[in-house]
């Protein structure tokens, strides 16, 4: 489970996360949503480590990441795997040499083992056979699966994508939100999505936060979201066109 | 200092060093043999141009060739135009992997980003500019033989006969100095420049044009202090 405790980060004078408190269960896919420019990305940095929180505090079961010494922090990004919103694959590298990347650096796999692992990774996400191609040779849904299968190259236990499905045609966004679904369950990982995209909310969503103005607005089940009472929320949901 | 500390896996970090020795030294061949000939022919010709006179023996431009190459025209101008090429290249490199957030990958992986990324080139470069200056020396005095011969100004025998004379292995050492703090300069301040890279295209752009600026003006100013020092 990841625990956020009263998260506040500034730019100079612009406060942009005014004191966020949340829980993310495991084995959950947990959804951040929210108006571009609201704070979900920067809360997300946040979590991983790429933003430092100007108060407050991130604990990954029991182990607060924003007070770790730099080794500690090394050992709990080992158990992070993250999706970028533009992938972020290594555009040098061939497929399976992205994948391959952690398994070369944080075990002592033998060069079998590590393709193997690769291998069961690529099925995992549905991209067998194309090992060896360049990120620059796959279409951006490809990438996206690639990105998976490289987050969950290591036995990670939390998952964070950022927005997941921009860019994505229909029938591709579905068929990550599927597999992030899948890959959520068969690992018990704690998977957090930022996202605005409200079908993937309604399509995989356990539990859901709104983000608004840089502050918790709202947070419940998926199933209650209609229902939330929140004005601010349910003008959000509007928009979408999906109520 | 993150860039010091223990590297997460000491078997990749020697394999992207053998890679990164294959594109800064063998990448950079071709153009440091042209410079170093022309350079050497350009400069033979010009000191005979200078030098025409009964009274100077014709050796004595195999000598100031030689020595010109060694103490200043092989490791500084080398480094020069490395700087444009190897500096532009480091810089866009890593300021690309900036902009589209693969560093940030590398970060939440748990690697230390800026030694994975720029700890190779340095090492890299401080193994094989220094070979390219020599490769440089050498074939300066090749140019210079060759032009001396093919203008009639003076033969092989009579160059070689000035470069021994004046040869000291000081002047050597002086060049290797100098190529490894070249070295030094170009990978750190390319790698800096692409490594705080903010923005996108245009300011990867940006970064590597200040990358190849900013080291050309460190490897002037540092040749300048270097002769003051140590000659």
């Amino acid at each position: 489970m990841i625990e956020l405790k009263d998260i506040h980060k500034s730019f100079g004078d612009v406060e942009i996360l005014k004191g966020i408190n949340a829980k993310f269960e495991t084995g959950k896919v947990n959804l951040v949503i929210g108006s571009s420019g609201h704070g979900k990305s920067i809360m997300m940095k946040c979590m991983v480590g790429l933003e430092t929180p100007t108060s407050g505090s991130v604990i990954y079961d029991n182990r607060d990441f924003t007070h770790l010494e730099y080794r500690q922090l090394r050992e709990v990004r080992k158990e992070i795997g993250m999706l970028f919103q533009g992938t972020a694959l290594f555009d040098s590298l061939t497929v399976e040499q992205n994948v391959e990347f952690t398994l070369k650096m944080f075990t002592n796999m033998t060069p079998a083992e590590r393709k193997d692992r690769v291998d069961f990774c690529l099925e995992q996400v549905d991209m067998p056979g194309i090992n060896q191609k360049f990120p620059s040779e796959i279409s951006g849904g490809m990438k996206k699966r690639v990105g998976i299968a490289r987050a969950i190259a290591l036995d990670i236990k939390y998952l964070f994508c950022d927005e997941p499905n921009s860019g994505l045609d229909p029938v591709t966004s579905r068929l990550i939100d599927e597999l992030l679904k899948s890959i959520t369950e068969e690992f018990k990982i704690t998977t957090i999505i930022n996202t605005h995209d409200m079908k993937t909310v309604f399509d995989i969503g356990d539990d859901v936060i709104f983000i608004y103005e840089g502050n918790n607005e709202w947070s419940g089940k998926v199933k209650d979201i209609k229902t939330s009472g929140n004005e601010i929320l349910t003008r959000f949901i509007e928009a979408s066109q999906f109520h | 200092m993150g860039m010091f500390s223990k590297p997460e896996k000491l078997g990749v970090y020697i394999d992207r060093t053998i890679t990164e020795m294959n594109n800064i030294g063998i990448g950079s061949l071709a153009i440091v043999v042209i410079i170093a000939v022309f350079q050497g022919a350009v400069t033979t010709l010009q000191i005979a141009y200078q030098l025409i006179s009964p009274l100077i023996s014709k050796p004595v431009i195999g000598s100031i060739v030689s020595d010109s190459s060694m103490l200043e025209l092989a490791p500084t101008i080398t480094c020069l135009v490395l700087a444009g090429k190897v500096g532009s290249h480091i810089a866009s490199e890593i300021g690309t992997m900036r902009v589209s957030e693969q560093i940030d990958a590398l970060e939440v992986m748990g690697i230390n980003s800026s030694g994975y990324l720029a700890l190779p080139k340095i090492i890299a470069g401080l193994i094989m500019i220094p070979c390219l200056v020599i490769i440089s020396i050498f074939l300066s005095n090749a140019g210079g033989i060759l032009a001396g011969e093919a203008s009639g100004i003076l033969t092989s025998e009579e160059y070689l006969q000035g470069a021994r004379a004046s040869f000291l292995p000081y002047n050597l050492f002086f060049a290797l100095i100098k190529a490894f703090t070249y070295a030094f300069i170009i990978t750190t301040v390319s790698s800096f420049h692409g490594y705080t890279t903010r923005g996108g295209a245009l300011e990867v752009g940006a970064s590597s044009t200040k990358a190849v600026v900013y080291s050309a003006v460190a490897i002037l100013f540092s040749d300048y202090l270097l002769a003051q020092l140590l000659l």
